[in-house]
């Protein structure tokens, strides 16, 4: 990893869909230096997906987002990472972090209604072995989302000219 | 009634792009190059700044000079950085943006009749500036074959037994040139030769891409001979804040400071905090808005290039400037053309001076989407031109 796959990482983060001659002139490497490394950031599983960033709210399909904090017995030889593993595999789990304080891991959880999100942690979460306790958060409203705001305040006009 | 306006604002030429600031104001959809300013708001830790202290309470004059605590916080970002040595307490001012730094220096050392040579193309208020102080502007032509660097030949054609100062800027608004160490020796050797001082306006030094900037008194023999400009709108997009400095040899640095504080008493106080922010915590926002103008840089020149309009590239600022002399229009009929038909503004080079005829000045500082965008206008511009 040198100066230029930071500089391919960022700018595919923000945009993934640039092309490689694009990314070739922003860089100032060979279009082929940049499939090379884009190649080797895939391999290495740096670079995990390419994805858009979408405001659900507006495309209107009313998902509900659950935050989902559990306490976890972690297991000999293991630690946390066998149940993380098992937890990570149910679709409705969208991330899964393990994290400092109170709780142990944290979920971030999708489901069509809120009934739906409460139904797969009662049903499927909660009653697996080495879970100690769950504290569900629906959430409200997305202001923020992957480093983009999405309150849809675009800033102060500017004169058309200044020198 | 007697005519009441002064000769010296007289001498003034009026702003060469007032028709066509007043025509984008009417206009809807235009995509703006021509404005020198970022794109990007100040990084919020910095707004925050500005904002507790406001909610502080803290909303009062300043010292004549600025902040200490601003001041020390300078003194040790010049050194780190560029290598700049220069006292807190007696050899820097914190002024109202570089705008009033560059007055309050020409003012200190200009008497009616010194000349000022000043390099172009070149950013507009200098030689207002100069002539208002009752000195004499002398342009020197930095040539679109260096790289429009200043080079020693140009600079001695105009050198005179009046020659007395000798304003820079680089990064240069608005070709985006820079001066490396040697181009800044062989300019060095001249300037002592001939006693000149130099008044070196650096606003843009933090935006330099291949390489870092070098600043002029850290040349031999010149910082007792410089006077160093700076501030904080370009670099932390803080334009709106007005922050900027002066660093002169403690006898300069008095005259300047003494014109300050008769006519700006002190740069706003919440500014000067938010400044102080953004020198302790605005590195990272910094460098990352420097990556951004540089892709955007890389981008744009390629494609002006690809469209027929030649372009050097800018190694500093966030400044594209074309050559339109392919077209067959002058500067002012491309753009004035481009913004009536493809509603895209950008600043005709004459208005930085004659050396820049026949030239663009084209800020980068918007988003890559309207950048492209104002690609495909100005391409189609050219394609509908008369062959």
């Amino acid at each position: 990893m040198d100066e230029k796959d930071h500089l391919l990482l960022q700018i595919l983060e923000e945009n993934s869909r640039v092309s490689v001659d694009e990314l070739s002139v922003m860089t100032e490497i060979s279009a082929r230096d940049v499939e090379c490394r884009i190649a080797a950031l895939e391999e290495a599983r740096i670079i995990r997906n390419y994805s858009a960033v979408i405001d659900w709210e507006r495309a209107g399909n009313g998902e509900v987002w659950g935050i989902i904090e559990l306490k976890v017995n972690p297991e000999r030889d293991f630690g946390y990472d066998r149940i993380a593993e098992r937890i990570s595999k149910f679709k409705q789990v969208r991330s899964l972090r393990l994290i400092t304080g109170t709780y142990d891991f944290q979920l971030l959880v999708t489901g069509k209604n809120m009934q739906e999100v409460a139904r797969f942690v009662s049903e499927h979460i909660a009653p697996m072995d080495r879970i100690r306790e769950t504290a569900t958060h629906i959430v409200m409203k997305n202001y923020k989302e992957n480093g983009n705001c999405l309150c849809g305040h675009e800033g102060t006009e500017r004169i058309p000219y200044s020198f | 009634m007697r005519n009441f306006i002064s000769k010296a604002a007289e001498a003034i030429p009026p702003s060469g792009i007032r028709k066509f600031f007043d025509l984008a104001l009417t206009m809807d959809d235009v995509i703006s190059l021509g404005v020198g300013e970022p794109d990007f708001t100040t990084p919020w830790n910095v707004c925050e700044a500005g904002i507790y202290s406001i909610e502080q309470g803290t909303t009062s004059y300043t010292s004549n000079r600025g902040l200490q605590e601003l001041r020390d916080s300078l003194s040790e970002y010049l050194k780190d950085h560029y290598g700049l040595h220069y006292d807190a307490d007696r050899e820097m001012v914190i002024t109202s943006g570089v705008s009033e730094a560059l007055d309050i220096a020409i003012r200190a050392v200009i008497d009616p009749g010194d000349e000022a040579l000043v390099t172009e193309p070149i950013y507009v208020s200098y030689a207002p500036c100069v002539t208002l102080a009752g000195g004499i502007p002398v342009p020197v032509p930095c040539r679109e074959k260096d790289q429009f660097r200043l080079m020693p030949d140009a600079l001695m054609e105009k050198i005179s037994r009046k020659s007395k100062v000798l304003i820079l800027n680089f990064p240069n608004n608005p070709t985006g040139a820079v001066m490396k160490r040697d181009d800044l020796k062989a300019i060095a050797d001249i300037v002592v030769d001939h006693d000149l001082l130099v008044i070196s306006d650096e606003v843009y030094a933090e935006l330099t891409y291949g390489g870092s900037h070098v600043a002029p008194a850290t040349i031999d023999g010149l910082w007792e001979r410089t006077i160093t400009l700076n501030g904080f709108s370009k670099a932390y997009a803080m334009t709106g804040w007005r922050i900027g400095y002066l660093c002169a040899p403690e006898p300069i640095c008095d005259a300047a400071l003494k014109i300050h504080q008769y006519v700006m008493l002190c740069a706003p106080v919440m500014g000067q905090i938010a400044a102080n922010a953004a020198i302790r915590n605005g590195e990272d926002e910094k460098d990352k808005m420097v990556t951004e103008y540089r892709v955007r840089r890389n981008l744009f020149v390629h494609d002006l290039n690809r469209i027929g309009l030649p372009c050097h590239v800018p190694e500093g600022a966030f400044y594209a400037f074309p050559s339109v002399t392919s077209t067959g229009l002058s500067d002012f009929e491309f753009a004035e053309q481009l913004l009536k038909e493809e509603r895209v503004a950008v600043v005709p080079g004459t208005v930085f001076g004659d050396a820049a005829k026949d030239h663009l000045r084209c800020a980068y500082a918007v988003s890559r989407k309207d950048l492209k965008e104002a690609v495909i206008r100005i391409e189609r511009f050219m394609s509908n031109l008369p062959n």
